[in-house]
């Protein structure tokens, strides 16, 4: 190498490095929401909005793709299960027409909505449990839902566990509240008496031990979604 | 008329995909460290040797799952971006011609090659033009298996809006295994490559500032 030709592999060199320690300034993986990464979040969040089908449903499995028993995992955030307190019903309000309090006999007359469809976990592991339930929309209907509400917010007795989604992906026929899971009545691990369940989200999403779905005009966050994992984790 | 051996715009897209391709990579294994094994739950694929292991924390990037999905969601357009501007211009210049494998031309000089790195032949076949057999094969390898990344990276991003692409992939499941194995894949070829730089270090200058095709190549 001649010392002019060493001169510019240097300069070159050194641009880089200049270029990679900026960018790396703007990316801060402790504070996700932030920076170039909250930009690109953004970005990405439009994107996922754009190819989000509202008519599109996941494949509906068969009976024998469901995971081994004891297989599908049951996440927490209490130290224990949480049980449900005595009298639980679910709370529908925000903007609604006609608020609505549910108890589990009630959700049971409802027109009842089955799926069976993979399950996505932010972790990268997938599994296959079949879900009995009503489907949010029919909820919405029930209710009354304005059309001023654009999204949906979930709360739960699981150590206040919560998440708020798009209205589009919560009135997917595929986004059922569940009351049973493989044929039988919602264990306590699985979110017991009533969890969230859908095709279209990741596993974070899906707020077990409900107790309110309130129809908002703005979005809110979550219990992962303000630690830093993005809010809108579609699948 | 003379060629660089590196037009500029070859190397600057081998630079940045130097610095893009390594986040991926490191995000990519903070991300595996979430659920180090391949398979869905309960159905652990038995040919993975490594079902269970963690990548070591000093290859990853972004720190936790959140950070390193950041990471990985936000430098996949970069790099999905870059390897397009490289690809375009590979077309459009006729740079393709003098770096793609093609069997007639490359094949007996690869094999040759091949021979003589294993210190089976004594001589070296000389490069034709650019590059010896042995180095289209492997850049051109490289080319074929990389878009693989893209897709089944797409595939489990959006296993339920891309079902096509999903289920030619083999499934969400499957698409994550191809997705890590092309990795290793591309890791390997980085590893061989980055020797025979160090034994070639005229390469180095070449893909760096950039200097006219070697005058033993010229036509």
């Amino acid at each position: 190498m001649t010392a002019s030709t060493r001169r510019r592999f240097l300069a070159t060199g050194l641009r880089s490095a200049g270029l990679v320690a900026l960018g790396g300034l703007a990316c801060d993986g402790s504070r996700p929401h932030t920076g170039f990464l909250g930009v690109m979040e953004r970005v990405n969040e439009r994107f996922q909005r754009a190819m989000f089908d509202p008519d599109r449903l996941a494949p509906e499995l068969g009976e024998e793709a469901e995971s081994p028993p004891g297989a599908f995992p049951a996440y927490k955030i209490s130290k224990v299960f949480p049980v449900a307190p005595a009298g639980w019903a679910l709370t529908v309000r925000g903007l609604v027409a006609r608020p609505l309090t549910l108890s589990v006999p009630d959700l049971l007359r409802l027109p009842r909505a089955h799926t069976r469809v993979r399950h996505h976990c932010v972790e990268g592991w997938s599994a296959v449990a079949s879900w009995d339930g009503v489907r949010l929309a029919e909820i919405a209907r029930l209710a009354g839902v304005d059309e001023r509400a654009r999204y949906v917010e979930f709360r739960s007795f699981d150590s206040g566990y919560w998440s708020s989604w798009d209205l589009e992906s919560a009135l997917h026929p595929q986004t059922i509240l569940a009351y049973g899971m493989n044929g039988a009545p919602l264990p306590t691990e699985y979110g017991a008496p009533l969890r969230l369940y859908s095709a279209v989200k990741l596993g974070y999403k899906m707020v077990k031990y409900l107790t309110e779905v309130s129809f908002l005009p703005v979005r809110t966050g979550g219990y992962w979604e303000d630690q830093g994992y993005e809010w809108f984790a579609g699948v | 008329m003379p060629r660089p051996a590196q037009p500029w715009l070859i190397r600057a897209t081998h630079w940045a995909n130097l610095v893009l391709f390594t986040i991926m990579a490191g995000s990519g294994l903070r991300i595996l460290i979430a659920y180090p094994f391949l398979g869905a739950r309960g159905e652990q694929y038995g040919w993975y040797p490594l079902q269970g292991v963690r990548p070591p924390d000093a290859l990853t990037i972004g720190g936790w799952l959140a950070g390193a999905r950041h990471w990985h969601f936000a430098f996949a357009w970069l790099f999905a971006a870059n390897a397009l501007v490289y690809v375009t211009y590979l077309i459009a210049s006729g740079e393709w011609r003098r770096r793609l494998f093609f069997p007639r031309r490359d094949a007996r000089n690869a094999w040759e090659t091949v021979l003589h790195d294993l210190r089976l032949r004594k001589e070296a076949p000389p490069p034709v033009g650019l590059y010896n057999g042995m180095q289209r094969l492997a850049y051109t390898g490289v080319l074929a298996t990389a878009p693989l990344l893209v897709l089944t990276g797409l595939a489990m991003y959006k296993p339920v809006q891309l079902p096509h692409l999903t289920a030619l992939l083999g499934g969400y499941d499957a698409a994550r295994a191809i997705h890590l194995l092309v990795l290793v894949g591309l890791a390997l070829f980085t590893v061989v490559h980055v020797i025979q730089v160090l034994l070639h270090p005229r390469t180095l200058a070449d893909m760096t500032v950039g200097r006219d095709e070697r005058p033993e190549e010229a036509p």
